[in-house]
């Protein structure tokens, strides 16, 4: 068995810098949806994404913009939900997000599009086109900037949203920001590992990373760093025992934080 | 400081909330710059919902708030009013160190990537040291004690350079010494004029610090300086019946035990009025003419 054989195909070259850049983008995110207790939010809305994702296809737009406008109208359908019932938040989001994603299913089977389910389901990274590539590049560099660009107000926000409101912040506008990167995200992460799993790309680096570390700053980078390191591993390794790539990449995040828990035992008698 | 003369007008206040519980009905009141004024009243008779309002944090359905002669929105664009908020809203395993939280405070101050330059981190030591925190600078928040957290928002809100600071309950979980770095704290805010205002339902530590009362119970039952409004028949009339009282009778003061007493609580200060109504204070700094009154009172 040659161990450089992946690095020689374009096909898996590609995949490991997309692979790496999507995991990286979504790492950082991560930490601030998991201190925000955003969770179940991210795994809502990555489901929710699907309808918005089948009409902006069917109507040529980028599949991001569909996402977005499937996010916000979750969340505002979720908030709706609560206000006007006395059902809890939680419950609220799970049937929001479920009829969307159902209503996403329904809307692909009664169109006829070159779209494949399975790539949608499980992710395509392998063999992924230009235009979506293109997308995914768009959508993940915008996001790290204006994450990282905004990450004080993020964590203050996160922090103590009250406190937030006093000193000044909008967070009308950070809680939208939010909404939008976790859209934009979810399109992007469904490309690598499919909507299935992006929740796990959207959560498990950032709780990795909070395991370990005492300061924001230091959480990023080491969010940012498993990351890398579990979307490289697990794209290298699905080459070797012909696996779904998607798959392997979430296995190896979770191996990443299975890793840090011990760790953490370690250290703390 | 501010050019125009720091002060709160609040003008037939009212505030409804979407289920439709009033939770203040026509309040109005007005404090001025240089005062520490203390929000009494008891656990729901609105006192967070006063203070909601003077942020802007809940819209009043009538009546109006000026904060130095501008509108809340305005007021808050430029960082007049500073808010120190109970601790329970707060998750204290947030990967933050207390620098950074009090760094926070100077975010209004800074442009939008809320970089520091030298003077906001000279403005956060300084502020650290007025808490008495600058040696546990680097520890992550939840390292600390409920009252050096408190301490931590303080100075927050301290390196907001507000010339109002409203505290809600400040003095609930915290330790006595704190209690006492807190108070200091305040009055030398006072004295540099700015406008504190404490909401509380801590009696006894009123008449330590506070000059001004407002009371509350829905609406303003009364407001002014502590000596005309803190009185037995008003407290009784925010507190209606659940004040807990404790009539200390002739026979034991007067006549068995030679006029002394001592009274023991565990953290929260007991309230103590005098023959006649009149305020008994622990702390006499500032009132030597007031005890040497009493005295002469007590020697006629």
């Amino acid at each position: 068995m040659n161990w450089s054989e992946p690095f020689s195909h374009p096909f898996m070259v590609e995949a490991f810098w997309l692979g790496a850049l999507v995991s990286v983008t979504c790492a950082v995110f991560s930490c601030f949806l998991v201190l925000k207790g955003w969770s179940l939010m991210g795994d809502a809305i990555s489901h929710a994404a699907l309808p918005g994702i089948v009409i902006a296809h069917l109507l040529g737009m980028p599949l991001a913009l569909g996402a977005l406008a499937a996010a916000l109208a979750c969340s505002s359908l979720s908030q709706w939900i609560t206000r006007s019932s006395s059902t809890k938040e939680d419950t609220a989001m799970g049937i929001a997000f479920s009829a969307l994603f159902a209503l996403g299913l329904v809307l692909y089977s009664r169109s006829d599009s070159e779209l494949h389910l399975s790539h949608i389901l499980f992710g395509n990274i392998l063999g992924i086109e230009a235009s979506a590539r293109g997308q995914t590049i768009v959508a993940s560099c915008l996001s790290l900037l204006v994450v990282l660009g905004r990450r004080r107000d993020l964590t203050l926000f996160c922090f103590d949203p009250i406190g937030a409101q006093a000193i000044g912040l909008n967070c009308r506008l950070l809680n939208l920001l939010l909404l939008a990167t976790l859209g934009a995200l979810s399109v992007a992460a469904m490309q690598a590992v499919g909507i299935l799993l992006v929740v796990a790309m959207l959560i498990t680096p950032g709780c990795t990373a909070l395991l370990l570390c005492k300061n924001m700053g230091s959480a990023l980078v080491v969010a940012a760093a498993s990351a890398a390191i579990a979307s490289t591993l697990g794209i290298y390794l699905s080459f070797f025992i012909d696996a779904a790539t998607g798959p392997c990449m979430v296995l190896a995040q979770g191996l990443c934080f299975v890793l840090a828990l011990l760790l953490r035992r370690l250290r703390l008698p | 400081m501010p050019s125009t003369p720091t002060s709160i007008e609040v003008s037939h206040l009212s505030v409804t909330y979407p289920n439709g519980h009033l939770a203040l009905d026509d309040a109005s009141f007005r404090l001025q710059g240089g005062c520490i004024a203390a929000l009494v009243g008891i656990n729901g008779s609105g006192k967070s919902t006063l203070l909601k309002a003077l942020m802007g944090f809940v819209r009043p359905s009538r009546g109006s708030i000026r904060i130095n002669d501008e509108d809340i929105a305005s007021a808050r664009a430029h960082s007049r009013v500073a808010y120190v908020p109970q601790n329970e809203e707060v998750d204290w395993s947030f990967p933050v160190n207390v620098r950074s939280v009090v760094m926070m405070g100077r975010y209004g101050h800074m442009n939008l990537l809320r970089i520091a330059s030298r003077e906001d981190q000279r403005i956060v030591t300084q502020c650290l040291e007025k808490v008495g925190l600058l040696d546990l600078q680097h520890r992550q928040i939840g390292e600390l004690s409920g009252g050096q957290k408190k301490r931590v928002f303080l100075a927050r809100a301290l390196a907001q350079q507000a010339p109002i600071i409203l505290l809600d309950e400040p003095f609930t979980g915290v330790d006595v010494t704190s209690e006492e770095a807190i108070i200091t704290l305040l009055r030398q805010l006072r004295s540099e004029g700015a406008l504190v205002l404490v909401s509380t339902h801590n009696l006894g530590s009123v008449p330590e610090f506070c000059d001004q009362v407002v009371l509350i119970r829905r609406s303003v039952l009364a407001a002014g300086p502590l000596e005309e409004v803190f009185t037995e028949s008003n407290l009784k009339c925010a507190f209606g019946g659940v004040l807990r009282q404790f009539h200390f009778e002739s026979s034991t003061i007067e006549d068995h035990d030679g006029k002394t007493v001592k009274l023991l609580t565990d953290d929260e200060r007991p309230l103590v009025f005098g023959r006649g109504g009149h305020l008994e204070y622990r702390d006499r700094q500032g009132r030597e003419q007031l005890v040497q009154k009493r005295e002469e009172e007590a020697g006629s």
